[in-house]
């Protein structure tokens, strides 16, 4: 069980004053645990603290699976398990043979980094059919914007501070929450 | 953020908030249908269903019942095929090739041409597996191992590669248009009352809450699948194409048939989309979003397209002569002046001539001309497929098998039948899904928004119009702002209350007991709000009456966000907040 935390949502109807006020409240030394946001706030993740996502990385290596599943697939069906001779023309080695397989290797390259990196994204950002929505407000999908501040992450400061320090940023309405 | 040249014209007109463009597209979602969504979807639903009724009796009855013949083996269905497929090619084209390039008109069409292509391939992929006569046996052309020995799927063949290419693509683009559509149907859930379309909506959204990390891989899965499907949808029309260039039937065989095939996809989408977009912003209300501008992009785009369409007739027609090969120059010969004459002329008048009208700017910019060519490419693409496949078989080598192609009924059943599912798929993605990417036209709303485009001039050596805001709401200002803050002479008490005084004798004495509340009014928040009344402006009533003078002495007053009342025009709002509370 974890000890009773609170936290605070501050609210703001645009996205640059949430950012030149995230921006200020960093530099006095709060810690932003989170931003919810109708549309992808541009910036905003170096100054909370978000760091760059890897995905990119692994569609490159799903597509470098799907490059060498649809080789060495097509080697073993067309090379060693049943050699094709068409008119004549027999299939020869792998390399000999090879410019045929190009369009399915590209095509299964594409599927393979497509799919695999699209099926990484939902199941790492939970977004899967049936998870309960957890934005703090309905409004943040509309047009407001949200920042989280945690208590227990902002150990400096008391949750009256904070209030003081959200007010001065633009903020549009501001909730607690113990959880 | 991304500054936008102040020439170019806006690609939001009026003066949209946030607010707003949630709104504009999710009322239609909400509100009951218009009856004549209810007419167009039966109508739709009659004819897809009778196209459904020719499949099932050709399934159970056979290829026979086609128009087809010995000589003529790939007539209509191909060719439908072909013209299905090419239509499917603006979608991805708008959303991943548009998107590399930066271009910011396509987020307020991608949506719907995704939709297009998606509902457009799978009618494409019909006509293959109702091709193969025996549908319940299309598992054979996956490599399974299987009781025939250790006998594969041949991987050489075009066909195969076709199956790769056209399921690859409609896959991905699903997927593509899916990741995008997932923000934006938590935003229709979010805002949904009834229980019944919050739980749909809910499920649809993936309890998606626009966490910023969430949008920072957001942006980098719709980046790296645009990289990857760009590429995609040059390689299917390709592959497409390789399905005749890689033959020896004069005609087909013809080197110049990828790029051709590619150019000629772009060209029947984009006029595709034209037809669908014109008819929809229109019945839904969307013409701040897709306005002349975009429309006009996408004609210049028809016309660029139809140039290489055009280009490679007439570079076909040179080779057959310069080759010297006479089957090959009969079969451009053939098709002028054959008995298939008004199907080449058909696609010549429609292909050739009508996107070079585009030159002209009052053409491409006339909604009513571009629906019009719209409707002419699309009939002219698919004459294009029709003339090459057919007219390029019906005489071949041997004249005792010298044939001609009279479609059956069926064929014509089929292929207007998926004309039918098609706007029936079309019809419920308007109803029931966002046809606008609201997420990324908001993103864009600051950039390329006409109410913070056309701005007052001091906006534009202001370092940013909402920054002020930012200064008028926190007490030390932001750094950034410092030099401009300073440069402005601080007004003495004296000054200031002559300044006062001549402004609210101008708009007349208002009570803080009858107060209004002004932050209804976009652009005034709480702060703002308790600078206006310290002035003694408390109604909306004295709001309405604020010109542009009054504006620049409330600047002056407040001594922040200069321009930011024009912009948002106050007064007009105020004057329709007070008809609003009178009424």
């Amino acid at each position: 069980m974890m000890a009773a935390d609170k936290v605070i949502y501050a609210m703001y109807d645009d996205d640059d004053v949430l950012k030149n006020g995230a921006k200020k409240l960093v530099s006095k030394g709060v810690k932003i645990n989170e931003v919810f946001s109708p549309f992808p706030i541009h910036g905003i993740d170096p100054i909370i603290g978000v760091k760059n996502t890897r995905l990119g990385i692994m569609a490159f290596i799903y597509g470098l699976i799907g490059l060498t599943l649809a080789t060495v697939g097509m080697r073993y069906f067309m090379i060693e398990d049943w050699p094709m001779n068409i008119g004549g023309k027999p299939n020869g080695s792998y390399l000999e043979n090879m410019l045929a397989f190009i369009p399915i290797t590209f095509e299964f390259t594409v599927l393979c980094a497509a799919h695999g990196m699209a099926v990484t994204y939902l199941i790492i950002n939970k977004t899967l059919p049936g998870m309960p929505a957890q934005n703090p407000d309905p409004r943040t999908t509309d047009d407001k914007f949200v920042m989280e501040l945690r208590l227990s992450e902002n150990s400096g400061f008391s949750s009256n501070e904070l209030e003081t320090m959200l007010k001065d940023t633009g903020v549009i309405e501001l909730d607690q929450k113990e959880i | 953020m991304h500054k936008e040249a102040a020439i170019r014209e806006p690609l939001i007109l009026g003066h949209k908030t946030y607010h707003d463009i949630t709104e504009d597209v999710c009322r239609p979602i909400e509100d009951k249908a218009p009856r004549t969504w209810y007419i167009l979807f039966a109508i739709a639903l009659i004819i897809g269903l009778y196209g459904v009724g020719c499949i099932l009796y050709l399934l159970g009855t056979g290829v026979g019942v086609w128009g087809l013949n010995k000589t003529i083996g790939w007539a209509w269905d191909i060719t439908n095929f072909v013209w299905w497929v090419g239509i499917g090619h603006a979608g991805t084209l708008i959303s991943a090739v548009l998107l590399l390039f930066r271009q910011k008109w396509r987020m307020a069409i991608n949506r719907s041409a995704e939709a297009m292509t998606i509902f457009a391939v799978f009618m494409a992929g019909l006509f293959p597996l109702i091709h193969m006569g025996r549908l319940w046996l299309g598992y054979w052309v996956l490599p399974l191992p299987n009781q025939f020995g250790s006998l594969w799927v041949n991987f050489n063949s075009p066909l195969l590669w076709d199956v790769f290419a056209i399921s690859t693509y409609l896959s991905v683009s699903l997927v593509f248009w899916y990741i995008g559509l997932i923000p934006d149907f938590a935003t229709i859930r979010d805002r949904a009352k009834k229980p019944i379309p919050k739980k749909m909506y809910s499920i649809l959204s993936f309890g998606w809450s626009g966490r910023a990390k969430h949008w920072n891989r957001f942006e980098t899965v719709s980046l790296v699948l645009a990289g990857l499907a760009t590429p995609l949808v040059f390689s299917v029309h390709s592959i497409v194409s390789f399905d005749f260039a890689t033959s020896v039937i004069p005609g087909w065989h013809t080197t110049i048939f990828p790029p051709y095939f590619v150019a000629g996809a772009v060209f029947s989408g984009f006029a595709m989309v034209q037809t669908l977009l014109l008819i929809m912003r229109k019945a839904m209300g969307l013409e701040a979003y897709i306005h002349t501008k975009h429309v006009e992009y996408m004609n210049i785009v028809i016309m660029v397209t139809g140039s290489i369409v055009g280009t490679a007739y007439i570079t076909e027609l040179f080779i057959s002569w310069y080759s010297g090969v006479e089957y090959e120059g009969y079969a451009f010969f053939n098709r002028a002046t054959g008995p298939y004459w008004w199907a080449y002329w058909s696609m010549m008048t429609c292909n050739v001539i009508s996107p070079q009208l585009m030159w002209f700017k009052k053409l491409r910019t006339s909604l009513l001309f571009t629906f019009i060519i719209s409707i002419v490419v699309n009939i002219g693409m698919w004459f294009e497929r029709y003339v090459i496949i057919v007219t390029s078989i019906h005489r071949d080598y041997l004249p005792s098998s010298w044939s001609m192609h009279f479609p059956s009924h069926i064929d014509i059943g089929v292929y207007v039948g998926t004309i039918g599912l098609f706007f029936v798929f079309f019809l419920l993605f308007a109803r029931f899904f966002p046809v606008l990417a609201l997420n990324e036209v908001k993103t864009i709303l600051k950039s390329s928004g006409e109410s913070y485009k056309n701005a007052p001039d001091d906006h534009h050596d202001a370092p940013d119009p909402v920054a002020h805001k930012v200064e008028s709401a926190g007490d030390d200002q932001p750094a950034v702002e410092a030099p401009k803050a300073e440069a402005k002479k601080e007004l003495t008490a004296e000054e200031a209350a002559a300044k006062t005084s001549a402004l609210m004798s101008k708009l007349g004495a208002g009570s803080a007991e009858a107060k209004d509340d002004l932050k209804a009014i976009s652009g005034v928040g709480p702060v703002l709000e308790g600078k206006l009344n310290e002035i003694g402006i408390f109604t909306y009533e004295q709001v309405s009456k604020m010109t542009k003078e009054e504006y620049d002495v409330l600047d002056e007053l407040t001594g922040s966000f200069p321009g930011r009342a024009e912009r948002d025009d106050w007064a007009g709002q105020a004057k329709e907040l007070m008809n609003k509370s009178n009424s």
